[in-house]
Parts: C-alpha cells; sequence; structure tokens
C-alpha cells in the first residue's frame, strides 16, 4: 500500500518519538509495525529524514550501535514533538471524520 | 545549524551524508544475508531497495534547502576559474570597467555632495524658504527677498511656521594687529536654533538681545577664531571691533556650519542701526523656516496669503500686490548643476562603451564555449541553471571592476574637486558615502547584466545534437549580427563624445580670440574698503577716495589708477532702466543699461577705446551739469544711429536729465562667453563725483580701484597694500586680481569642460577601436577555413584584405551615421547648457568623424592583414 501524502513525516517522527534511531532501524520498524502492510521507499526516507532536521524537528548525533559501528541517530526536537502532538490530533480527528462519512453511507443503504 | 554554518561545512555534510547511506546499505545486506541470502544477491537487493544512491543523496541535499547558495558558490568558484585561466581577457576587462565605473561612480560622488545632499540642518525636509511674489514682473521676475518689517509681521502672523531671517553683509575687523575684510551675516536670534545649529564654545543668541539699544554680540566662525586667537576658548566674552563697533564675542560656530557661503562674523539683524531695517521697501533679507510639528506645507502657504493680504491694505504704498509664498529649502548651487549633470551624461556613455566592449568579449568566448556548453545540457543541466551560471560569471566581473572603480573614484574625488575652476558649491559635501557605494554597487551590477545578459541568452537550448556534432567552427548568423550590433553602437557613442569635444574645442577658439574690448594686460583690480571710521560722513568719503588715489599713484610701478564699482569680468554689476524722454514713464519695462560709476582715469587704466566726444575729468563735479558716457552698443539701442552726443538720458526713477559726453569701445563686461547671450549688454559711464550725497555710503561700500602698472602686476600688489592702509592702517584690499586672471576664469568651466570631453572622447575612441579590433580579429578567426578555400581557389592577400575592412566599413558607416544624430542631439544639449556655445559647429563633425574612421580603419587592418597570410592548406586540414 502507498503511503498517502505528507503521512511520511508523521509516521517518522512517531518512530523516532520512541527513543534514539537510525536511519535503517526506522525503514526495518516503519514496515514490523505496519505488519509489511505500508512500503517505505527507502529511496525518499533519507531526504524526509534530512528534511524534517533541517526544519529542526529532529536533530541528530553520531553514536555507535550495539554491533559497536557508528551511525546517525535522530531524536525529536521540543519542537518535533509539539509537532507530533498537533499532526496526530488532526490525523485523529481526519481518520474520525472519514470514518464517520463513510459509516453514514452504509447507513444511508438501510 | 545556520545556512551560512552548513555552507562551510559542506564537505563534512557530504561526508556523513555518504557514512549514513553506507551503513544503511551494509545493514540492510547483513540483515539479509543472515535470512539466508548468498552475500552478491543480498547487496543487489539492499541496493535496489535503497534506490540510486545518486539520486537519493541529490535529493536529501535538495532537502537542506540552501541549494541555491550551494550553487552560487559553485558558479563563483567556476567564474573565478575561468577568468584565472585567461588573465589577459580577465585585465583588458576588469580595467575597461574599473575605468568607466570609477570615472561615473567620480562624478556621482561630487553630484551627491553638491546638488542631491540635502542642506546640513537638523530635519532639512521641514525647513522652507519664504520669498515675497508680486503680481507684476519686473525685469528680474516676480520673486523678492523679504524686507525686514515684512519678516517682523510674518513672524508674529504665522501659527504654522518658526521664522528664522538672515542677510548678507561683509565688513573689516580691526583691533587686534592688522585689519582684515570678511565675510558677515546678519541673523535673527532664532536662526541657530531654527537650523539645530549649537555653537561649539559659548552661547547662541538669545531673543532678548534681537533688539536695537542692546549690548551688541557677535559669533565668530571656527575659522576666524583659529585664525585671530589660535583657537583660544578665553576668547569667549572679549570685545571684537568689526566695522568700528565694539561687539563681545559669545559664541564659536561650528566649523561646518555654512550659511549660503561660508562667513566669518555673525550679528544679530535686530541690533543694526542702518535705516533700511525700518523700511518697507529695503529688500534684501532672507527668511527660512521651519514646519511646526504636524504642519504641512499648504497650511502655512494659506496663512501668509492671507498675512500678505492684511499688509497690502494696511501699506499700500509698499505691499500694495505683494504676498509671500513657501517652498522647501534647497541648495542653491546656480549652474553647477547642470554642469555636473552634463558630466555625468557623457561618463556614462564611456561607461557604456565598456560595457558594450566587454559584451563583445565575453559573447566572443561564449561562441566558443559553444560545445562545452551543449555538453553540459547533454548531461542534465537545465538552461535556467546555464543562464545562472553565465550571469554570475558577467556579475563577479561587474562587481570586480566595480570595486577597483571605487578605489579608483575615492583616490580621484580630491584632485577632482581641487582641478574644478572657481569654486565649487558645497565641496565640503564632497565624499564618498553609503549613498555612492550603492550608486557603484548598482553600477556594477547593471554593468554586469547588460553585458552579461546577451551571451547568457545564447545558452543552447535546441538543436543540441547539431552544435555538438558540427565543429567549432561554424558561427551563427546570430552572433555575427550581433557583434555587429555591438562594434556599431561603439562607434556611435565614440561619435557622441568625439563630436561633442571636438564642438567644445570650437568653441573656446573662438571665444579665445574674441577681443575682450579692454585692454587685460598689466592691470590690477581689488576691492577696497575704507577705513569705517569716514564712511559716516559724504565729504569725509570723497576726501578719502581721492587721498587713497594719490596714495596709490605714489607707488613704483603703477602707471594710473582709478576707482570703480563694478569691474567686468568679475562677479556683480547694476543694471538699471533708463528712458530717452522724460515724458516716458519708468515703468517695470524699460530697457536696462549696466551702469558703473568711475573715476576720470578709468577709460586710460582699462585701454577701452574713445570713439567720440570725451571722457569725465575733474571738472564733472557735483555742482556741473551730470554727464554720462555710453558705449557703442548703448549708442545703437538708445539712438538707433542718430547722433548721441548732447543727447539726454533719464536712469532709473530719477527726473534729472544725464547728457551723453563721449561714446566709447563695448566691453565684453560679461566675458568672452557669456556677453553676445547676456540680456543686458548696453553699457553706461558715470562719474564717482557726482554720485550724491545719500549713495555715497553704500557706493563707497561696493567701491574697487583698477590699477595699470608698468611692471609685472602682481609685484605691485605688497607696496599698493601698505600704501593705502591709510592713516588709522584699516584701509584694506581684498580680492586682488589681475585683469588677465579675471578673463581667462571667465572661461575656466568651458576649459575644464573641454578638459574633461577630450579625455572621455579619447577613452571612447580608444574603447571603440580596441573592441573593433577585438571583434573583427575574433570574425575572421572563425572564418579562417573560408579564407583559406578563398585563397585556395585564387583570391589575392588583395581580395581577402578587402573582403574583411570591407565587413568593417559597413559597421563603421552604419555606426558614424547612427552617431551623427545623437551627436547632433548631444550639441542641442550643450547649447543649452554650456555658456558661450551658440551653434552645434557643424565644422567639428567634420573634423572628428575622419579621425575616428581612420582610427577604425586602422584597427580593423591588423585582423585584415592576418587573414591574407592564411596558409590554405593548414586552414582546410583544420576543418
Amino acid at each position: 500500500m502507498d503511503l498517502p501524502q505528507g503521512t511520511l513525516d508523521l509516521l517518522i517522527l512517531k518512530v523516532v518519538a520512541l527513543g534514539p534511531v537510525h536511519g535503517y532501524a526506522i525503514a526495518q520498524r516503519l514496515q514490523q509495525v505496519s505488519r509489511d502492510v505500508v512500503q517505505v521507499p527507502q529511496g525518499s526516507l533519507y531526504p524526509a529524514l534530512h528534511r524534517l532536521e533541517n526544519r529542526g524537528l529532529l536533530a541528530a548525533d553520531w553514536k555507535e550501535t550495539e554491533t559497536g559501528r557508528e551511525a546517525k541517530f535522530y531524536h525529536l526536537t521540543r519542537k518535533g514533538r509539539a509537532q507530533l502532538d498537533t499532526e496526530t490530533e488532526s490525523w485523529r480527528k481526519l481518520a474520525e471524520a472519514v470514518g464517520l462519512i463513510l459509516k453514514m453511507s452504509e447507513g444511508g443503504a438501510e | 545549524m545556520t545556512w551560512w554554518n552548513r555552507l562551510l561545512r559542506r564537505k563534512q555534510m557530504e561526508e556523513q551524508l555518504e557514512k549514513e547511506l553506507r551503513f544503511h546499505l551494509e545493514q540492510h545486506t547483513a540483515d539479509l544475508i543472515a535470512r539466508g541470502y548468498d552475500p552478491s544477491e543480498a547487496r543487489r537487493q539492499a541496493r535496489l531497495a535503497l534506490g540510486g544512491p545518486a539520486q537519493v543523496k541529490e535529493e536529501c541535499r535538495d532537502a537542506r534547502g540552501t541549494r541555491w547558495l550551494e550553487d552560487l558558490w559553485q558558479d563563483l568558484r567556476y567564474a573565478l576559474r575561468t577568468l584565472r585561466q585567461k588573465p589577459g581577457f580577465a585585465a583588458v576587462a576588469l580595467a575597461t570597467l574599473a575605468l568607466g565605473i570609477g570615472a561615473t561612480t567620480l562624478m556621482f560622488t561630487v553630484i551627491n555632495g553638491v546638488v542631491l545632499k540635502p542642506l546640513p540642518y537638523r530635519e532639512p525636509d521641514r525647513l522652507v524658504k519664504l520669498q515675497e511674489k508680486t503680481d507684476f514682473s519686473t525685469q528680474w521676475g516676480d520673486l523678492w527677498a523679504f524686507t525686514y518689517p515684512n519678516f517682523i509681521d510674518c513672524k508674529s502672523g504665522s501659527r504654522s511656521l518658526d521664522l528664522g531671517a538672515w542677510r548678507y553683509g561683509g565688513g573689516t575687523v580691526s583691533g587686534s594687529g592688522s585689519a582684515e575684510y570678511v565675510d558677515s551675516r546678519e541673523v535673527s536670534a532664532d536662526l541657530f536654533p531654527l537650523l539645530g545649529v549649537t555653537p561649539i564654545q559659548g552661547r547662541a543668541f538669545r531673543p532678548d538681545e534681537d533688539r536695537l539699544g542692546t549690548p551688541p554680540v557677535v559669533i565668530i566662525s571656527y575659522g576666524l577664531w583659529q585664525r585671530l586667537y589660535g583657537g583660544n576658548a578665553a576668547v569667549i566674552g572679549m570685545p571684537l571691533v568689526f566695522d568700528e563697533k565694539s561687539y563681545t564675542i559669545v559664541g564659536i560656530a561650528p566649523a561646518s556650519f555654512r550659511l549660503g557661503d561660508e562667513a566669518d562674523v555673525f550679528t544679530l539683524l535686530g541690533q543694526d542701526t542702518s535705516p533700511r531695517m525700518q523700511n518697507r521697501e529695503a529688500h534684501g533679507v532672507q527668511v527660512w523656516a521651519r514646519l511646526r510639528p504636524g504642519a504641512k506645507l499648504a497650511q502655512p502657504q494659506a496663512e501668509l496669503t492671507l498675512i500678505g493680504r492684511q499688509l497690502a491694505e494696511q501699506y499700500p504704498k509698499s505691499n500694495k500686490g505683494r504676498t509671500f509664498i513657501a517652498e522647501p529649502l534647497r541648495p542653491d548651487v546656480g549652474d553647477v548643476r547642470s554642469t555636473l549633470w552634463l558630466l555625468l551624461g557623457a561618463v556614462s556613455l564611456v561607461l557604456l562603451i565598456a560595457c558594450v566592449n566587454v559584451a563583445s568579449l565575453l559573447l566572443a568566448r561564449a561562441v566558443s564555449r559553444e560545445r562545452e556548453l551543449a555538453m553540459r545540457v547533454a548531461l542534465g543541466a537545465g538552461r535556467g541553471r546555464l543562464v545562472r551560471q553565465c550571469l554570475t560569471e558577467s556579475a563577479v566581473l561587474g562587481l570586480s571592476g566595480g570595486l577597483l572603480g571605487i578605489l579608483l573614484a575615492s583616490a580621484g574625488i580630491r584632485p577632482f574637486v581641487t582641478y574644478w575652476p572657481g569654486s565649487l558649491p558645497r565641496v565640503e559635501e564632497v565624499h564618498l558615502d553609503w549613498h555612492v557605494l550603492l550608486f557603484a554597487l548598482a553600477a556594477s551590477l547593471a554593468s554586469g547584466l547588460l553585458f552579461g545578459l546577451a551571451p547568457a541568452l545564447r545558452a543552447p537550448a535546441r538543436e543540441l545534437e547539431q552544435t555538438l556534432r558540427a565543429g567549432a567552427r561554424t558561427l551563427a548568423g546570430s552572433s555575427r549580427r550581433m557583434h555587429s550590433g555591438f562594434v556599431i553602437s561603439e562607434i556611435a557613442l565614440a561619435v557622441v563624445l568625439l563630436v561633442s569635444a571636438g564642438m567644445l574645442g570650437r568653441m573656446l577658439l573662438r571665444l579665445s580670440s574674441l577681443h575682450p574690448g579692454l585692454n587685460i594686460q598689466n592691470v590690477l583690480t581689488a576691492r577696497t574698503a575704507l577705513s569705517p571710521a569716514t564712511l559716516t560722513n559724504p565729504a569725509q568719503i570723497r576726501t578719502a577716495w581721492d587721498d587713497i588715489l594719490d596714495r596709490a599713484r605714489s607707488v613704483p610701478g603703477v602707471q594710473s589708477i582709478a576707482t570703480v564699482d563694478t569691474v567686468p569680468l568679475r562677479e556683480g554689476n547694476n543694471q538699471i532702466g533708463y528712458r530717452t524722454s522724460p515724458d516716458a514713464q519708468p515703468d517695470n519695462q524699460q530697457p536696462l543699461v549696466l551702469a558703473s560709476s568711475v573715476s576720470p582715469d578709468y577709460l586710460k587704466v582699462m585701454g577701452i577705446p574713445l570713439r567720440q566726444g570725451r571722457f569725465f575729468d575733474q571738472h564733472d563735479r557735483m555742482d556741473s551739469e551730470p554727464v554720462v558716457v555710453i558705449d557703442d552698443v548703448m549708442a545703437q539701442e538708445a539712438f538707433r544711429g542718430q547722433e548721441p552726443l548732447g543727447k539726454h538720458l533719464w536712469i532709473g526713477l530719477g527726473t534729472d536729465p544725464l547728457r551723453v559726453v563721449g561714446v566709447v569701445g563695448h566691453v565684453r563686461y560679461w566675458g568672452p562667453a557669456g556677453d553676445d547671450q547676456a540680456r543686458v549688454r548696453a553699457q553706461l559711464y558715470y562719474p564717482f563725483a557726482q554720485v550724491p550725497d545719500k549713495l555715497l555710503r553704500r557706493w563707497s561700500e561696493l567701491m574697487s580701484i583698477a590699477v595699470r602698472t608698468s611692471t609685472e602686476p602682481l609685484s605691485v600688489i605688497e607696496p599698493l597694500r601698505r600704501a593705502v592702509r591709510g592713516a588709522t592702517g584699516d584701509q584694506v584690499l581684498h580680492e586682488v586680481q589681475t585683469l588677465d586672471r579675471l578673463a581667462s576664469d571667465s572661461l575656466a568651466r568651458q576649459r575644464f569642460l573641454l578638459l574633461l570631453f577630450s579625455v572621455f572622447a579619447s577613452l571612447a575612441l580608444m574603447l571603440a577601436c580596441i573592441g573593433i579590433y577585438g571583434v573583427l580579429a575574433y570574425l575572421t578567426s572563425q572564418r579562417v577555413p573560408e579564407i583559406g578555400v578563398r585563397i585556395a581557389l585564387g583570391a589575392t592577400a588583395r581580395d581577402v584584405v578587402g573582403l574583411v575592412i570591407r565587413q568593417s566599413f559597413g559597421m563603421i558607416f552604419l555606426g558614424v551615421g547612427v552617431g551623427i544624430a545623437g551627436a547632433w542631439a548631444a550639441g542641442r544639449v550643450l547649447m543649452r547648457l554650456v555658456e558661450g556655445m551658440q551653434s552645434t559647429e557643424p565644422l567639428s563633425f567634420a573634423i572628428m568623424i575622419p579621425v575616428l574612421v581612420i582610427a577604425a580603419l586602422f584597427a580593423s587592418f591588423v585582423p585584415a592583414r592576418r587573414a591574407s597570410r592564411v596558409d590554405p592548406v593548414k586552414a582546410l586540414r583544420q576543418e
């Protein structure tokens, strides 16, 4: 399933909110959590990460992984957390509204 | 991270991006291997999942948001690299631009200081100048300076304006060592605070001092303070004797303070005891005012009109039909303004030629780089990107040229101002400031855009394979046309400047050959201030002048001496209306004449020829019949061929007839340049001995002496100064000049213009020749194979030279044609702006244009000869 426009940023923010994480892990986690339903094009993951970093929603440090390799770990900034909250809220509202509309059309057939 | 931080750490960021993506790939590969994939298959899968690494990187770079800056940075480095590759080209282009922008910036610096800068007072845009305006016009128009009583009434009647007034003056400062004549200003007490000027020592005038009967106080200039007192602060409270009156020094004006012009002594208008202060018909007071907070210009205007109407009712004799107007206060710089704009115009033409020159150089390079550019388009560069890169290159050129130009201008500005003929008004305001820098920056960028646009728009877009496939030797017709266009416009611009310089030269030649009407050799003139003590009594004044003449006559080297109130060729004149019959009413439309009061030896001193009758002698006195001598212009004007001797004239408002006793030659009073076009040319002399008592004091204040010497006039100055100093030692000569010098000064502006125009025209000629040479050399080099074929087919060297010369001849012909039209228009402008320019001097076209054509042909001969020596075998093999 392709991602609707703009949702990739929200998903990335959500994953990063769980703790500092590097790019590959983000891709993995998105795939696992969505039970392989959501196919994140890895090619657009990195531009998205850089864009979010550029907007100040994410910050990054170079740290060692468990396997002792150096990787770029992203974490949320204060601004990023606020953004995540507002976007989650608006997503929830949108989903609710869309759900209601869909239900109504089912109900309309009764 | 800030954007410049990112820019500076570009390299590091690239490395990190690379590292991050590599980590991703390796991690993914490792995971896949762990899941049982074959290692090479795992790597392939990981790569596929990520997509093309170059593409991902590019998108990440875009996401950083500093892309344009990085591009710019790249373009800049690329531009510098290409410029470094061709140092010859870069040097020529930079030198051309530096000269063009430097000269333009210099002219703008002067204009900015003299014309554009507001007056150096507090909030100058809230200041207005008030004038009296009549509903009738005299020969001098309908605007008048104020009278003091009118000023006082306007001041008390206006609610939206704070008024201040001042008037010009001058006098002798004596008492502390040698006497000195200085310029002075009488001001109202509120003028200094009105302008926002505070004395640097002491205090300003107090309003309660600005009336008769208060102890006289004076503020002196910084210059006088340094000169007389060596800058001693204890001078405050000390006395200063100025025109016999003792004042107390209360303040020192700031060094930069100017009122109309420089002045050394400031006294109070209200303490002036002369009767003109009470006279509603004695004009000459300058009135400046500041708009009160919140007031707009329309408001005081309505008020002033109302006050004017009331005063006209109250004082119909003096104020009938008279009202007051307010207009924004602007610096008064006279005709210097038009000269400066003229020079800026000429300099801009030079800059334009410089731009065209660089443009054609750049275009030639752009054409030879066509394949390189086509290759870059083929590799994926956008057209916009290429145009941007070309413009970056020309902007780099323009800005570096501009930087050099600013350096040139800052080095040249002092010498330029020093060589300005006469005194440049507001010269103290002329220096580089941010206005000038902004102008130079704009000029550089505009030039860069101007010469960069043509090559930039050539950036290839279509028919890529054709460009790539074709050899470098093909030349599109459009670029050849563009090159010709450049050459034509360069030639046209050069023609305009050359012919203008030619016109000025012809004019100066003509003016210099004109006879001034008097013998200017060995004559010394000097304004003379009598001892202030003698000025109170008419009999004493007459004796004092006789005494001065006697003393001066005894100085060795003095041949003859006379007094005169207005010296020809010098600033200042006395115009007065005249009638030839007693019945005609003295109205505002009477013809005007230049009147001078002189002593009997004047004719001998000045070497003016006597045509008819006699000049004055000792017998023309107060008690004898009033007589005048006129010049031949007036004889013609007033009596139209009738015998003038014995005729009578009435002067000004006077009712007594004056008998014409002699006719003398016309003197070019206004200088060789101005006299023919002067509004008033007729001249009239009357004996100083017959000036009525009541005018004697005023006349004496304006009087000069003229001395004919048998030796070098300058060597007589010091003995003369000592001789006339008088018993009290306070009779001083000032503005001492030789007539010779006055005559040459009167043409100084024209000479200066000619000098600058010659420099500009030579620059233009040189640049145009370089341009023609460059373009032709380039065009011919592009045609080498074709010429080779021609030679192989039997064309002689002569034919080839002819071929190239014909091509350049066409361009020269067109350029000259356009240039002639431009030069004619320039001639009309010069006629309006330059005094003494009376025609467009057709001969200057005939002289200057061949100069240009020969130079241009010479410039095209070199490439033509080179083309004729093309070896056909080599040329054809090159293809």
